[in-house]
Formats: structure tokens, sequence, C-alpha cells
């Protein structure tokens, strides 16, 4: 597993969640700090695409040998693609939590919430 | 002991299950013979099996065998010292065994008309007044079939409760230091989980509960001692708080073995008290099962209880009382399971209430929390700095240590200590339980232990600490003595595999 | 002491000297005034083990078991023979003393004898999926629900009236707790009344429950009831009887989703009601939120081939909410005897006793109904458990019949009337392997002479 790390060109929500914005699109996963507390990620089922996610509620679950967690959005939008090689591979989530263990990619319906989110300092500082 | 001993028998024999063993043609069973006349066409199209399952086709010494090998995989209690906090695994006399097993109890159907269960119905009932008396509540359900399952019926008579008064609650509040079914239940039983903080000494945060107790509460749910094995002192206060917005005290009765014979849940205020049979009162475990819940209730829960109940009746002409099933139960909540409960159960229970008495009783408590008291003394005089105490000074009959300081200092975990005691003969304790305590040890050794075990204990966490001092990665890589090493759980988990391949007839194997 | 501990005078001054106290009575002293017992518990004192196995003894010469009389009383739960083996095995210490097994190093015994048992009841049932064991039969079929219900999110269940009146009665108490509407469909000539049924079907349906055989013992249409319930997106659950499953097809194999059941009759004693294990099994998509424990096989990290719980994460959600069943027993022992049973019984053997009970069944049945006074409730195909109309005054006359029989060292079977308002006259009668036919000759004696002196004392008082 890598050292807790919170790159600063990402954003980040109380609930222990990445954003990575790319003009309206966004790309969503959780942070060291959630993959750290979960342990060995075993099992991520994704939503599908096409359908809509809400700010501060949850998405999808997460499963690894000790519990079952909630993954919750960042922003609100549509998504438009999942990471489909999770299914294979979920301890990617461990691994490389802000690389290859990216979960969806969400077309974001208001991007004004992006100011709502914590940059790297911060988030840490919530810790 | 290193990573490179040679491989016990236990380890070099490779698993093998029932179904890749026998041949086909080998039998064990021998049908009586058919003797009316035989009939076709009694089963109607389509209905008939047309491939036999595939079970094992064995000889009884063949399946004998097996079992009894594959039992020697395991490590029981009989064997050794099996110290598992809030389970209770205290001795499992025989003699339950040998009752349970005579004919008129262990042949008897169900369904059997009453009068001709007598012997049954009255053991129920003997069974629900000695409950009564233990937990200090006077109304008793046996139905419940395990602790999870009471804690069900808990939530359902709350609920029953307080619709029959036309309210509508949607909370139950439960400690953060409670047991991971306690929220399922809840959950389950059709309400939100609050949780309620602790405070520095480990009991429940008063400030926090009055601030969420309110009346969109319907329950309280506790057990005292507490998953810490420490003692609330502010139980009546707390009851107060509860009982003052009409909601329902809840205890959930794993940790009884502490405190019989010196206080009961009743006189601490509790509506509804659950028993674990298989913990407090003997029943093995069995690897996992079977017990039984049975509840004990306040006179304000009672009509919903679930139904049947074991009523005794005093018959009009002066005779002996019989014993029965009562169904007329309008408020009753009804099932939770078919027909009476864990009958083979209840004898075993009864056989122990019997052989202990009040006096027996009370000793059970007395010795469970000096053999606790007396264990967390040896372990703070050997390894204390390293594995304190989490809370407070003394405890009852269980203790929680944290692994956090020998984690920082030695570089092993409370797992890695766990896995080299399986080197030296015992089975752990619970660990990283209760979630409250960092790298959590729930030690709890229960009544039936002998002080040369408790010593010998000690020194064996001593020697594991000691040698972690000097080589960390050995306990890191334990246990190396046993049928399996460390095993892939993530694996597990990932790729499910739950249940063994087996060949189609005519297929290669 | 007392009972099984063993501090010795010695012992205490040690571990009070060690402690730094002076009794233990100031190990007590966390407990406040207000609440604490100021008597001894009122119970009598202790005996020792011979006074205590006299009692014991002195209860069960109480109670008249299948051991003292010749029984046809099923509904649910069976007088099977239970081979020797079983007695043995599950009494050894390694099976059963050990707890749940927390660390499977130590426990490979008990998790590769889960293994064992859930690819003997996914076998039988059809279905890929099985857990090591849920409580008993009718609770299975309430945790079947809520699963269905988490699954599809639909709050109605509909329950067929041939399904165990206490399954039904189960469903009913576990469903207020989580929010299910349940909805019986009624029998038409004692089968699930299909067109009843697919009437009742419609979106707002997420289960459909029936039992196999019914209640009655009748043979259900299966395969049609999978194809209605389907046909809406609701999903199927079967409570089958594990030894009709030699003869009877896979329910898993019909449609079915879901296949639970009381497994009493695999190699575990009737005890008045209990302990014994419910079984559960379902299809793959099912996997990730069955209730109730489950082995799965891995490797250690020397490549051997082991067991350990998996997928235990459903009832430790971090927002709990979504726990999918708060199971934390299986019932372990019980299952062992489940498992050895049915490897004792073998491949042909299950076929065997499944014929067996088929052929003595229908003798049986024509047989009593041949009786005067005696009818068939109905002619519906049966395996191992039907019903009779007896020709006498409702539920005295019954009652009556089957006192005269139990009196002659007969029970003649269950009386419907008790749970059947429709059947007042009813007789459920069930055979298992050891019914032989001289028992069978015997109960039909002994049926004829209770109902023509019942229909006699009736006409004398008329």
């Amino acid at each position: 597993m890598a050292d807790a790390s919170y790159p600063d060109d990402l954003l980040y929500h109380p609930d222990h969640d990445w954003a990575r914005i790319e003009d309206d699109v966004a790309t969503f996963g959780i942070t060291w700090f959630a993959q750290d507390a979960l342990g060995e990620v075993v099992f991520f089922d994704p939503p599908e695409v096409g359908s809509s996610v809400t700010a501060g509620e949850f998405y999808a679950e997460i499963e690894s040998v000790k519990a079952v967690s909630d993954v919750i959005a960042p922003l609100s939008g549509e998504i438009v693609e999942v990471n489909a090689a999770l299914a294979e591979t979920p301890e990617a989530i461990n691994e490389d939590p802000y690389g290859a263990g990216w979960m969806v990619r969400v077309k974001l319906s208001d991007t004004g919430q992006v100011d709502s989110l914590m940059d790297s300092d911060a988030y840490q500082s919530s810790l | 002991m290193s990573a490179d001993t040679q491989q016990t028998p236990l380890q070099l024999e490779r698993a093998t299950t029932i179904f890749e063993k026998g041949s086909p043609g080998r039998r064990a069973f021998r049908a009586p013979e058919l003797d009316v006349p035989a009939v076709d066409g009694l089963l109607p199209e389509g209905a008939r099996r047309a491939e036999p399952p595939r079970l094992p086709e064995a000889s009884e010494p063949e399946i004998v065998r097996h079992y009894v090998n594959l039992s020697k995989r395991n490590f029981d209690l009989d064997s050794g010292f099996y110290p598992l906090g809030s389970c209770t695994m205290k001795h499992n006399p025989r003699l339950h065994e040998r009752v349970a097993a005579l004919p008129g109890h262990a042949r008897l159907h169900p369904l059997q008309d009453p009068l001709r269960a007598q012997g049954a119905l009255e053991l129920m009932f003997n069974l629900q007044e000695s409950l009564a008396e233990i937990a200090g509540l006077p109304h008793v359900s046996l139905q419940p079939s395990a602790g999870s399952h009471g804690e069900l019926a808990g939530v359902l008579l709350t609920r029953a409760y307080h619709a029959d008064r036309g309210e509508q609650r949607t909370k139950v509040l439960t400690p953060d230091s409670a047991h991971g079914t306690n929220p399922a239940t809840v959950t389950m039983g059709g309400y939100e989980v609050v949780k309620v903080a602790l405070d520095d000494a480990g009991g429940v945060d008063l400030d926090d509960l009055r601030a969420k107790t309110d009346e969109n509460v319907a329950c309280l749910m506790l057990t005292n001692p507490s998953t810490l094995g420490i003692f609330d002192p502010n139980v009546e206060e707390m009851a107060k708080i509860v009982h003052g917005v009409g909601a329902t005290l809840y205890y959930d009765g794993a940790n009884l073995n502490a405190i019989m014979g010196y206080s009961r849940p009743g006189d601490m205020g509790f509506d509804i008290v659950h028993f674990n049979l298989h913990k407090t009162f003997t029943q093995p475990h069995g690897g996992g099962g079977p017990g039984a819940g049975p509840i004990a209730v306040s006179d304000r829960i009672e009509p919903y209880l679930p139904r049947p109940q074991v009523v005794r009746r005093a018959p009009a002409n002066g005779g002996p009382p019989t014993f029965d099933l009562d169904d007329d139960r309008p408020k009753s909540i009804g099932k939770l399971r078919g027909f009476q409960g864990n009958y083979g159960v209840f004898v075993r229970t009864y056989a122990y209430i019997r052989s202990l008495g009040a006096e027996g009783l009370k000793d059970v408590s007395e010795v469970s929390v000096l053999n606790a008291n007396y264990l967390l003394a040896r372990l703070r005089e050997k390894v204390g700095d390293r594995l304190p105490l989490a809370f407070g000074e003394r405890c009852m009959h269980e203790f929680v240590l944290s692994g956090a300081v020998m984690k920082k200092e030695l570089g092993i975990r409370t797992v890695d200590l766990a896995k080299r005691l399986l080197d030296h003969g015992y089975h752990p304790p619970t660990v990283y339980f209760p979630l409250v305590v960092d790298e959590a040890l729930l030690i709890e050794p229960t009544e039936t232990e002998t002080r040369e075990t408790l010593d010998a204990f000690a020194d064996a966490i001593a020697a594991i600490v000691a040698e972690a001092e000097e080589d960390p990665d050995i306990a890191r890589n334990a246990p190396y003595t046993t049928p399996v090493r460390r095993l892939d759980e993530a694996g597990a988990a990932k790729r499910p595999r739950v249940r063994e391949r087996l060949a189609r007839s005519g297929d290669d194997a | 002491m007392a009972g099984y501990t063993a501090v010795t005078p010695e012992d205490l001054a040690t571990m009070l000297d060690a402690i730094g106290v002076g009794s233990i009575a100031e190990l007590f002293a966390a407990i406040p005034a207000g609440v604490r017992l100021d008597r001894t518990i009122d119970l009598p004192p202790g005996e020792p083990e011979q006074a205590v196995y006299a009692e014991l003894r002195r209860l069960a010469a109480r109670n008249v078991s299948a051991e003292d009389e010749i029984t046809f009383l099923g509904a649910g739960m069976y007088d099977h023979y239970v081979p020797a083996i079983v007695d043995m095995l599950m009494s050894r210490s390694e099976y059963l003393t050990p707890y749940t097994p927390y660390q499977p190093e130590v426990s490979q015994g008990g998790l590769q004898v889960m293994f064992e048992y859930q690819t003997a009841i996914s076998e039988l049932t059809g279905l890929p999926v099985s857990n090591a064991s849920v409580y008993e039969g009718p609770s299975a079929v309430g945790a079947a629900a809520y699963m269905a219900k988490l699954a599809n999110k639909r709050a109605r269940v509909l329950i067929s009236r041939g399904v165990h009146p206490h399954t039904r009665a189960t469903l009913e108490t576990l469903a207020v707790g989580y929010g299910s509407e349940i909805v019986e469909i009624a029998l038409d000539d004692a089968l699930t009344d299909l067109e009843a049924l697919r009437d009742a079907l419609c979106d707002e349906v997420g289960a459909v429950v029936l039992q196999q055989p019914n209640f009655l013992g009748a043979i259900e249409d299966v395969q049609a009831i999978c194809d209605a319930a389907h046909e809406h997106g609701a999903l199927v659950i079967c409570a089958a009887d594990p030894l009709t499953l030699g003869v009877l097809e896979a329910p898993g194999n019909q449609g079915v989703d879901v296949c639970v059941g009381e497994g009493q009759s695999l190699g575990n004693r009737l005890d008045f009601g209990g302990p014994s294990f419910g079984f559960f099994a379902a299809t793959e998509r099912h996997l990730r939120s069955m209730p109730g424990r489950i082995a799965g096989e891995t490797t250690d990290v020397d490549g051997r081939r082991g067991f350990v719980l998996t997928l235990q994460t459903r009832e430790q959600h971090i927002r709990r909410e979504k726990a999918t069943s708060n199971i934390c027993t299986s019932q372990a022992l019980n299952a062992l005897g489940g498992v050895v049973y049915l490897s004792w019984l073998g491949r042909q053997g299950i076929v065997e006793i499944g014929e067996l009970m088929l052929q003595r069944t229908h003798y049986a049945r024509e047989t009593l109904a041949a009786i005067d006074g005696v009818s068939k409730l109905h002619d519906r195909p049966v395996v191992r458990e039907f019903a009779l109309r007896l020709d006498v005054d409702g539920d005295g006359g019954l009652r009556r019949v089957l006192e005269r029989c139990a009196t002659a060292g007969v029970n003649a079977g269950f009386a419907l009337g008790s749970e059947y308002d429709e059947y007042r006259d009813g007789l459920l009668v069930a055979i298992t392997e050891q019914r032989s036919r001289a028992d069978i000759d015997r109960l039909a004696e002994v049926l004829a002479v209770a109902v023509a002196a019942e229909r006699d004392a009736a006409e004398v008082t008329a």
C-alpha cells in the first residue's frame, strides 16, 4: 500500500472522496485515508452509465474484508464512464487510489458546486 | 520456532473434502426393503428429478475416518484455554449431553399433544421461572433461537408496545461500544440506529444520552457490564432518562456471567432482557451454533410476547398443576420461528441451573470476575507497559487491552500476537473488538479455568512480547505449527468459491 | 467452590494478593447500592450430578416420544432414523465445543464441514450458492423475503396458503419490522390457485413464496409458479422438504431463485422442535447479499488449500441500514449432522429413501381411505405426507379419535383444524422410512376402530 498522500491537483469531500476536474467532467474516487480505513478492497459494484449522482449522497458500495461502505459523490451530475477494470482488480483502489483506482467519470450538472470542496491542505487538516 | 520449522503431519496432509473420497457404488445406508406393492406413475409429469444429486458414495468406515480426521484440524475448548472475550467460553458439562439424549426429550415431537408432553412443558416452565428470577423480570419467552434473535424480538416487542399506544417512533439508541448485531437488528426491526458516545471512563456519556433522547426514541439498547468489561454505575440515571420519554430499555445479556447473585437487569430498570444460553448457561458452541436467546420482560411488555407461551394451570379439582401451550394471545407479535424454540438447549440449561443452584450461580460470577482481575494483574506485571488496560483500573468478567503501544514500539499488531498465541497452544482472545479501542484485545477467562492456566497464559503473552523485542518478524509471520498458516481472506472474498466443483456423470473428475 | 470452578483457599489468597484487594466483594464495588441484590437468588440449592440426572429422567418419563408410540405425526418435523455415526461425530469435543471459526488456522475442521455442507445443499436444491445454515425453516423464509425486498425494493410478498402455518406466521411477524405487506394466495383443491396467483401478481410484488410439497403433502407445479412470478419481475422463494429432493426435481432447475427449508429431517433429532437448522440456497446474483455465515475456499501463505468465513461484511455495514441480516450464529453442529447424514445416505440412498416413502405413502393413503368414515381430503400426487377427512363431529370428534388411537399406542397424525378452519375434519398423516407396512396396517386397524367408536357414540347421543 502506498504511503499517505493527498495530491494537490485534486479537490476533496469530507466523506473521504476526491474529484479531478477537467472542464465540466470530473473523475471521482476515494482518498488514501478511506482505503486505509477499509482495508483490502475485495469488491466494487459500479453504478450504470447514464445514471445520475447527487453531491453528498451515495452512488455505489465498496466492500472490503472488514466491512461494506457507501461511496459518496462529491458533486452532482450524470455518469459517463465507469472503471470496469475494478471488477477484476478491486485492489487497485488500495494500491493507486488516485490513478488506476478511479471509480466513475461524471458530466457535472452544476460546476458551481466545485467551490464547496476542500483543497488538499484543508482536507488533511480535517482528518 | 522459526519460519523454517519442519512441517507438521497435519500441515503435510492436503485438505480433501468428502466429495473427493469414496467411489461410485460404495454406500453406507441400507434401505429397508420395499414391503408394499410398487406402483408406477405416482409423480406428475416433470416433477421427477432427472439426475440424482451428486452426494458422496462412500462406506461408513470412509465417512467416519474422514470426519474424525477432519476434527483434528480444529482447536476446541475441551482441549485448551479459549479466552474469547464476549463469548464466555466456559466448560461444557457432559451430564448435559447425557440428559439431552434421553429419548423422552430427544425423540419428542413438537406437535405432540401437550397432555403427552408434560415433562417438556414442566421443564420449560421451570426454566422460565428460573430465568425470570435471575433477570429480575417476571415474564419469559423461550422462543428466540440465538442472542441476535432475542434482540430482534426485543425490537419487535418495543415496536408493538409503542404502536399499541398509537405512537410511531423512529429511533433506537445504542452505545458506540455495542456489538455488531445490535445495529443490524435495529435495522431489521425498522428503526434508525443512533449512536451514543462513551465518556472517558468507558461508560455511556450521560450528556450525549440526554441530548439524543427525545420522543422519537423507541428504545435504548445496552449491556452492563459493557463490552469493555466495565460496570456502568450510571445505569439508574440512564433508565430515568429513557423512561422519561416513554422509551423502553433493552439489556443485551451477553455479559450476564459477571453479575449473577449481585445484580439483576430488572432491578437496574431494564424492560427487556435477552439471555445467551450458549454463553452464560453452558450450551456448547458447536463451532458456531446452536444457541438460544430467550427473553424476560416487564409487565408492560408482557402482552406482546411471542406465541405460544408455556403456562401452568391449576386444575379445578385441586389436583397437581398441568402445563400447556397458550396460543390465545391477541396482542402477541406472533411467531419468530417454528414450534416453540430450541428445547434441546433448554434441557441442558435446566440441568445446569439445577446443578448449580443459587450459590453456584453466584459462585460463577464471583470466580469469573476474580479470574479476570487476576489475569489482568499478572499481565500488568509482565507486559502492562506494552499492553495497557484500555479503560479504568479494574474490570468485571472481561477486560480490554490495547495493542497500540506494542504496535508503535515493537512493530507487531494485536493480530500478530494472536497468531503467535496459536503456536503456544491457545485460542487467542477476541481481537479488534470493541471498535472503540485501538488494536483491541478482549480477554474473558471465565470461571472454569484454574489459576495455573491463567499463569501459563500470562507467561505465553510475555514470551511473545519479549520475542518481538528481539525479532518482530516471527510474530508477523505466525502461526507456524497450525494445520494451515495465515490464509488469504481477501482472495476468498474477491473470487468466492463456496462449494466443491463436482464432476457431471460421465465426465472426468 | 461449586459446580465447575476450582479456587482453593490457597488460590484465593494468592489471587487477591496479586490483584491488591482483600476480598472478592471489593471486586464488585462498582455496582451501586441501588441496583445491588440484597438477598440470595430465589432458586433451590444446587444438586450433585446423579440427582440432576434423576430429575431430568423423571421429566423425560412424563413425555410420550417416538420411542413410546408408532407415530405418523409430521407437519414440519419428522421421525427419521438418525444413524449412530451422527451422534458420535456431533459429540466429539472438536466439533461440539469450539466457537465460530474466527481464527481459521485452527478451525479448518469446522470450516471444511461448512464448505462440504454448502456443497451438499447446493446439490440438493440445484442452486449454486448456499450459506452455512440459518436457525430453522420458518425464519429462513422470513430472511429470504427480507433479502428479496433489499434486492428489488418491492414491499409486497405473496405467500401460498399451502405454506406451513408457522412459516406464514413468522413471515408476518418479521415483515412488520422490515415493512413488507404479506398477501395470502388461496388453495384450489389442495394446490396453490394459479389463477389467483396471476391475478395478484403486479409490479409491486417482490417475492412469491411456496412450499414443496405443501403443508397438505401435495406436489406443487413449481415451474408454472416460477414462470408467472418471473413475468412480473418477482423472485420465487421455495421452502422445500429436503428428503424429498432425491425423487422430486431440484427447485433450482425449475426456476426457483431462493430455496430454503427445515433441515431437521437430515440427521437431526425431533428435540421437541429444536435445535435443528435451516438451509438457504440461491442463485449467483444473491451471493453477496445472503444472510448468515458462508465458508469459502482459499490458500495459505505456503499454498495449502484452506477455508475461511467469507463475505461477512453484510452484518457490519458501515452505514448499517444496509445490513442484510443480523444472523450471527449458524447452526454449525446441526449442519454437521446434516452433511454427515447426507454422506451416509449417499447418492443412491437419497433416491431410495424417497422412493420408499413415495410407495409407502401411496399404500397408506389408499389403505386408510378405504376405512369406513375416512376419505381423502385431496387426491393430488404426494410424496411422504397426505391429508384425510374423517366423518366425525368437527374438532371434538377428531380429537377423540386421536385420543383413542394414542391410547392404543399409535399417534395418527396432525389435526388440521387447529390451523385451517376449512379442514376441521382433516387429519395430516406423515410417512418416514421408519414406518413399515406393518406399522401402517396397525394404524389402519386402530384408526378404523377409533372412527367407528366415535361414530357409534355420536349416534347414541344424537
